[in-house]
C-alpha cells in the first residue's frame, strides 16, 4: 500500500519533558484511522508536528507521492498542500456568518491580490449550498456562527475542514460534547469522508471510536503502543495496563 | 455594473459620501473666500485638517479595528508624509523668494548662487547652508509626491516585515511600533538630520506660485482636496473589507492560528495591511501639513499615535464610520476646549480650568468607553437598526438538540 503521510523516528520534547519519542507513523492515501490514548500520550503533539505549529527535535515527516518534507513548510503552506485540521474546541470565526465562514475555507487561491479582487461565482454558492446540506446546516447560512450550539459548531468546522478539500483530515475530538444523534451524523460524513481521501481522528471515547469501525493505533508516552482493530488492541495487555492502570 | 453592486451592498458608502459633499458644499458656501463670509478662514482649516484626521483615523480601523493590529506609528507615517510634501512647499517658496531678490542685482545670478541662497535661507536656523541629500529632490513637485506615498510605504514594508516574520502579535507589536515612532521622532529632532531639527518645516500654508490667491480661497481648495482624499478612502477601505479579503483579516483578527491553518498567508496580509494603511496616512499628511502651515518632530512623536488610537476606540472600532466620527468628534472637542473660550467652571473651593483638565476628561472617558460601551458612539447606530452581534462567546447554551438557540443577529 501507498503511503500519504509518513511519520518516522520523530521525537520532540517540551522543557525536558518528552512529548514524542521515535514515533513513526504511517497513513494510506484513502484511510480512516483513529488515534487513541490516555491524557498526555502525545496525541495533539503528533497533530501539531504534522500542522507545523511544533518542530519536531528530529526525525523526518514525508509528504504524498514525492516524498515532500514537510519540516520545512511554514503552517500555510502545509494547508496548501492539501492537510486540513480540526482543533478540539470548535474554532469557528464566531463574528462571521456561516456561508463566510464556509466561504474562507473554500479551496481557492489564498494569496492576498487575488482573494481582494475575488468574486463570488455561482460554482461558489452552490457548493456552499452542497456542503451545507452536508453537515446539515443549510437553513443557518445566514446566521453569525458564534450563535450556533456547541454541535453545529462542531459540524461547520468539519464543513470547512471538508471545504479546504483536503488529502488529509485530522480531527481532534470530533464527538465531544455531541449528543447521541450528533453522534451518529458526525460517524456518517467522516466515513463518507475517508473514502475519497486520509482522514485521523483522535477520540478519547470507546464507543465513538467503535462506531468509525477502522484501525486503531494506541499511542502512550508518545510512541505507539499498539495497532490493529479495535478489538485487536483492546486484547492487548499493554493496552489495558496503560487504561485500567497497573 | 461592479460599482453599483459594491454601493448596493454598503449603503453607508453612500450615506457617507453625500453627508461630506453635503458638509464640504456648506462649508465653502459659508467661508470667507467664497461664500458669506460666516465661518472663518481658521476655521475652514481646522475643518479640513480634521478631514484629514479621519482619512488617518480609516487607516487606523483598517489595519485595528479590521486586522486586530494595534499600531502606535501611524502618525508617524502621517508626519512623513506630510515632511515629504513639506520639503517641496518650503524649496519651491524660498526659490521664488531668492530669485525676486536677487532680481535687482548687475549680473543675473547663475544656478549655484540660487541654489546656495536657498540653502542658507532655510538652513541658516540650525548653522548650515549646504543641502542634505535628503532634499536632492525637493525642487520637483512630481518626486516629492511619490515620496509622500514611497517612503511611508517603504517603511512600513520593512518594519512590518520584520515584526510580523518574526511573528511579534499583541502588546508587544504596539511596543515595537511605537519604539520605532519615538526613535524617528528622536532622529528628526536632531539637527542633522536634514530636516532643520526641532524647528521643523515652516511657512507651508505659502503655496509656491499662487502668492496673488489669498489664504481665504487656498483654505477652501484644501478643503476641497481633504473631502476628496476622504471620500476617496472611505470607499477604498469599504471596499477592502465588505469582500473576502475583510472576512480574512477580520478572521487573523479573532482567531490568527485557525486563519494560517486554512492555508491563508497570515503574515502577507498583515503585512499589506500595515503597508496600505501607512500609505493612506501618508497621503492625510500631505494634506494636512499644508493647513497647518508647520511640521516639527513633536507631531511625529509617540502621543500623536496614542491620541489616534483613542479617537478610534471612542468613535467605535470595527466600523469605518465609527472611526471617523471618533476622530472628527474627538478632535474638534479637544480644539474647542484648549482653545481656551470654554468656560472654566468654579467649584468654590477649587476651579477647573479646561485646557488643562481636558487631557483627564479625555482619559477618563476613554477609560470608560472601553469598559463601558466597547463599540463606542458609532455603537449607537446600531440602536436604530436593531444590528445586534451574538454574544455566546464561550459561553454555549447547550450541546442538546432540545437546548434554546437564540435566534436574533441574523445578518
Amino acid at each position: 500500500m501507498s503511503t500519504l503521510l509518513e511519520v518516522s523516528g520523530v521525537s520532540v520534547s517540551f522543557d525536558g519533558f518528552k512529548a514524542i519519542n521515535n514515533l513513526s507513523f504511517n497513513i494510506g492515501p484513502a484511510e480512516l484511522r483513529a488515534i487513541i490514548g490516555p491524557n498526555g500520550a502525545g496525541k495533539t503533539t503528533f497533530m501539531d508536528i504534522v500542522t507545523g505549529k511544533t518542530r519536531p527535535d528530529e526525525g523526518e515527516v514525508l509528504w504524498g507521492e514525492k516524498n515532500q518534507s514537510l519540516l520545512r513548510l511554514s503552517e500555510s503552506q502545509i494547508a496548501q498542500t492539501g492537510i486540513g485540521r480540526k482543533f478540539q474546541r470548535p474554532t469557528v470565526f464566531e463574528d462571521q456568518s456561516v456561508e463566510d465562514n464556509l466561504l474562507l475555507a473554500l479551496k481557492k487561491n489564498r494569496s492576498p491580490f487575488s482573494v481582494l479582487v475575488f468574486k463570488k461565482a455561482e460554482a461558489d454558492t452552490a457548493a456552499i449550498q452542497a456542503l451545507a446540506e452536508d453537515i446539515g446546516l443549510s437553513d443557518q447560512l445566514t446566521r453569525k456562527a458564534g450563535e450556533l450550539s456547541h454541535g453545529q459548531k462542531q459540524w461547520l468546522e468539519i464543513g470547512m475542514l471538508l471545504a479546504q478539500d483536503p488529502q488529509l483530515l485530522l480531527v481532534d475530538e470530533p464527538a465531544a460534547g455531541m449528543t447521541l444523534a450528533e453522534r451518529e451524523h458526525t460517524t456518517t460524513i467522516l466515513k463518507d469522508a475517508a473514502k475519497s481521501r486520509a482522514v485521523v481522528v483522535v477520540e478519547h471515547d470507546m464507543e465513538f471510536v467503535r462506531r468509525l469501525e477502522c484501525k486503531v493505533t494506541v499511542l502512550h508516552e508518545g510512541a505507539v503502543l499498539a495497532e490493529g482493530s479495535l478489538d485487536h488492541v483492546t486484547k492487548n495487555q499493554d493496552v489495558i495496563d496503560v487504561y485500567l492502570g497497573r | 455594473m461592479m460599482e453599483r453592486t459594491f454601493l448596493a451592498r454598503n449603503p453607508s458608502v453612500l450615506i457617507f459620501i453625500a453627508l461630506l459633499a453635503l458638509f464640504t458644499l456648506a462649508v465653502t458656501v459659508l467661508s470667507e473666500g467664497l461664500g458669506t463670509g460666516f465661518v472663518s478662514t481658521a476655521m475652514v482649516k481646522t475643518l479640513g485638517m480634521t478631514l484629514c484626521f479621519c482619512l488617518i483615523a480609516i487607516a487606523m480601523d483598517l489595519v485595528w479595528g479590521y486586522c486586530g493590529i494595534l499600531s502606535l506609528g501611524h502618525f508617524a507615517f502621517f508626519g512623513l508624509g506630510g515632511y515629504m510634501i513639506g520639503m517641496w512647499l518650503m524649496y519651491a517658496r524660498t526659490e521664488d523668494i531668492v530669485i525676486a531678490s536677487l532680481a535687482g542685482a548687475d549680473l543675473p545670478p547663475t544656478e549655484q548662487e540660487i541654489v546656495d541662497a536657498i540653502g542658507t535661507q532655510i538652513f541658516g536656523v540650525v548653522g548650515s547652508s549646504e543641502f542634505p541629500w535628503v532634499w536632492a529632490f525637493a525642487d520637483s513637485l512630481l518626486i516629492q509626491l511619490v515620496l509622500v506615498v514611497a517612503v511611508p510605504g517603504l517603511l512600513a514594508l520593512v518594519f512590518g516585515w520584520l515584526a510580523f516574520r518574526s511573528r511579534v502579535t499583541g502588546v508587544y507589536l504596539s511596543i515595537l511600533t511605537q519604539a520605532m515612532t519615538l526613535a524617528l521622532a528622536l532622529y528628526l529632532f536632531q539637527n542633522d538630520s536634514g530636516l532643520r531639527g526641532n524647528n521643523g518645516l515652516s511657512g507651508l500654508q505659502n503655496i509656491p506660485g499662487m502668492a496673488d490667491t489669498p489664504q481665504s480661497v487656498l483654505s477652501v481648495w484644501f478643503l476641497w482636496a481633504s473631502a476628496v482624499a476622504l471620500g476617496l478612502g472611505y470607499m477604498f477601505a469599504a471596499w477592502v473589507v465588505s469582500g473576502k479579503f475583510g472576512s480574512v483579516i477580520r478572521g487573523i483578527r479573532d482567531d490568527e492560528a485557525r486563519v494560517r491553518f486554512l492555508g491563508y498567508p497570515v503574515e502577507a496580509y498583515k503585512l499589506f495591511v500595515f503597508t496600505i494603511t501607512a500609505v493612506m496616512a501618508g497621503i492625510g499628511g500631505a494634506l494636512y501639513y499644508p493647513q497647518a502651515g508647520i511640521i516639527n518632530p513633536a507631531e511625529v512623536a509617540p502621543i500623536a499615535s496614542i491620541y489616534l488610537a483613542v479617537w478610534v476606540a471612542i468613535g467605535g472600532r470595527g466600523r469605518l464610520y465609527g472611526a471617523v466620527i471618533g476622530a472628527a468628534f474627538v478632535s474638534l472637542l479637544s480644539t474647542w476646549f484648549t482653545g481656551g473660550r470654554v468656560p472654566d467652571v468654579d467649584l468654590g473651593f477649587y476651579t477647573i480650568e479646561w485646557v488643562s483638565w481636558w487631557q483627564v476628561a479625555l482619559g477618563v472617558s476613554f477609560v470608560l468607553v472601553t469598559l463601558f460601551a466597547p463599540r463606542g458612539i458609532g455603537g449607537l447606530f446600531d440602536l436604530f437598526i436593531n444590528r445586534r452581534t451574538p454574544d455566546r462567546h464561550g459561553a454555549d447554551l447547550g450541546p442538546d438538540t432540545g437546548s434554546l438557540r437564540e435566534k436574533e443577529a441574523e445578518t
